[in-house]
């Protein structure tokens, strides 16, 4: 018998069978990316397909959960607060992706340059970034103190009478959220233009300056079309971003005062966590989710069509 | 163009144009610390004090009396290290089988993975609580854990690496007879060094800094970490300007750290996936 094995067991180690070969590659890649997939599939695939789903019931934390179609989605049309939650958000998104986008090429420009100890300024630049988001609520929210904080003991010293009372009033609480927010974001995104930058020939340059093009000329007829693949990127991140805000806004201002900086994001975290409203809460999150998606596949086409 | 005198006066203007951006960039920074060597009452003063007369070291010696820092420094640290090694370990794992193993679906559950880092966690944070709270989990630190340490963006980060390295190397060492997994743990872990302490950093950083995670989860006061344990602070001695400021620069401390040791290994990451964890 252990003759007859022997050589044929050989052969298969020397020269599998293809099926047989796929099988065991398939097993082994399988044993590889089983370990996380097992975990990713349980907490993130199930409940996001699962969010899908939950969308169309109508389901709170007492009752047995029942198929409604379209209920919930009609019931946010009259909803005032997830109107207000709405106009929110795209004031936020309206604010902050600009004003980002302007501030982190504003900061690449300026730290593109060999200079010694240039590398000092983009580590002080980022790291708003990577700083908790309680500690800079905190700290913002000190700032904007409208009688003593710093930002209107200035603004008054620059001969404001009447300066903002930014957190404390419901007309400026989104502006102060939004300026924070780009303070603390714009390192993040001068990293991306920092690299985008670093991709452009300094033959460009050189050609243009023999020409005769100012640096403004330059600016424009170089740096920026040549940092389009990046502003496109930045562009794509920064919608994605400002559209789910959340923890910025909790922590911040809970969403007053009144109602004046209440998202989506944090509609969806009161109705479905805090009242347990299952449904509805969902059939918001999908509505963020739709907007997202749209927002991101507009910006996909004019890319497209910019290119082609 | 180019005479000396020009070039150090256009110097210069740099180093000035530099200085007035990291100042603007820093200023909370520096008011934040300035205030957690205040008393209460000169937080707020007017005019604003930058550097205080006397500095209040006390206040960095009260705090731990004050609010259970250690317990909340204790329990953000173990969140942390936990997702850490659970994100890169099973991140850079799953990433070897997905650039360096062909098997049939591999490229399709691949989209998948990336197809979700799209989708806003704010889109299905509700049917993930209920799952935690039909398990028994909400509560518990294991929560977190769960939820965090699977990402897509791990696996993502990692395999951008590994293709990087070319697939003479593993077909040498497969020739010369390691097994796949001989080729993960001798070959590409070694070589990918930079990649993992990236995808850590990173992965670290995040679940120090998270709050929305711990604060729909966690509610026992000796499970909170220090982002919660600090916005309660806040909530309920918010006249108590110096401590909170303490407070404040106690929690950023250890990621500031942190970052300043791995800061390059911080930056390519964010450059070469181009994505948030």
């Amino acid at each position: 018998m252990a003759d007859v094995i022997k050589p044929s067991a050989r052969l298969a180690r020397e020269a599998p069978l293809p099926r047989r070969r796929a099988w065991r590659d398939l097993l082994v890649g399988a044993s590889f990316i089983l370990p996380n997939f097992a975990g990713f599939a349980l907490f993130t695939l199930v409940p996001m397909l699962a969010a899908f789903a939950l969308a169309f019931l109508d389901w709170d934390s007492y009752s047995t959960p029942e198929w409604v179609g379209t209920k919930n989605f009609q019931r946010m049309l009259g909803d005032e607060n997830f109107h207000v939650a709405l106009r929110n958000t795209l004031y936020y998104a309206a604010g902050h992706i600009p004003l980002t986008l302007v501030a982190a090429l504003g900061l690449a420009l300026v730290l593109d340059r060999k200079l010694r100890g240039v590398a000092f300024f983009r580590t002080a630049a980022f790291f708003p970034y990577v700083t908790s988001l309680v500690a800079v609520a905190i700290v913002w929210n000190m700032l904007f103190n409208p009688t003593a904080g710093p930002v209107n003991q200035v603004l008054v010293a620059l001969g404001m009478d009447d300066p903002p009372r930014w957190v404390a009033g419901t007309d400026w609480a989104m502006p102060a959220v939004i300026v924070t927010s780009v303070w603390r974001d714009m390192g993040y995104y001068m990293v991306l233009y920092l690299a985008g930058l670093q991709t452009i020939p300094k033959e460009y340059y050189e050609a243009a300056t023999v020409d005769g093009a100012n640096a403004w000329q330059r600016f424009w007829g170089i740096t920026l079309p040549s940092l389009r693949p990046t502003t496109f990127f930045v562009l794509v991140m920064l919608t994605i971003q400002s559209f789910k805000v959340l923890d910025l806004i909790v922590v911040m201002t809970d969403g007053g005062p009144g109602r004046s900086t209440k998202v989506l994001a944090q509609l969806i975290y009161e109705q479905g966590i805090r009242e347990g409203r299952f449904g509805y809460s969902s059939a918001i999150a999908l509505v963020l989710f739709l907007i997202v998606l749209t927002a991101t596949l507009i910006q996909f086409r004019i890319n497209e069509r910019r290119n082609g | 163009m180019t005479t000396p005198r020009g070039a150090a006066v256009r110097k210069a203007a740099a180093y000035a144009g530099l200085t007035v951006v990291a100042a603007l960039v820093l200023v909370p920074f520096g008011w934040m610390i300035s205030s957690a060597l205040k008393r209460d009452n000169q937080v707020l003063a007017i005019p604003v004090q930058w550097i205080p007369d006397e500095l209040r070291w006390s206040n960095f010696a009260d705090i731990w009396s004050r609010i259970p820092l250690l317990t909340y420094l204790g329990n953000s640290a173990f969140l942390a290290v936990a997702v850490t090694l659970l994100q890169v370990l099973s991140g850079s794992f799953a990433a070897y089988g997905f650039a360096k193993v062909r098997f049939p679906g591999r490229d399709a559950l691949f989209v998948a993975y990336i197809a979700t880092i799209a989708v806003p966690w704010q889109a299905y944070m509700v049917p993930q609580y209920i799952m935690m709270q039909k398990a028994g989990l909400t509560d518990t630190h294991l929560s977190i854990i769960l939820l965090q340490a699977f990402g897509a963006f791990g696996v993502f980060l990692m395999r951008q690496y590994y293709l990087s390295i070319p697939d003479d190397l593993c077909e040498a060492a497969r020739i010369d007879g390691l097994s796949e997994y001989g080729i993960y743990r001798r070959i590409m872990l070694p070589l990918s060094k930079p990649a993992l302490a990236s995808l850590a950093l990173l992965t670290f950083v995040n679940t120090w800094n998270d709050y929305m995670g711990p604060f729909i989860y966690l509610t026992s006061n000796d499970l909170w970490t220090v982002q919660l344990g600090l916005r309660s602070f806040v909530g309920q001695h918010d006249a108590e300007y110096a401590m909170i400021m303490t407070g404040a620069v106690l929690s950023v401390l250890p990621i500031a750290v942190i970052f300043l040791l791995g800061q390059r290994y911080f930056i390519r990451g964010i450059a070469t996936s181009g994505l948030k964890a």
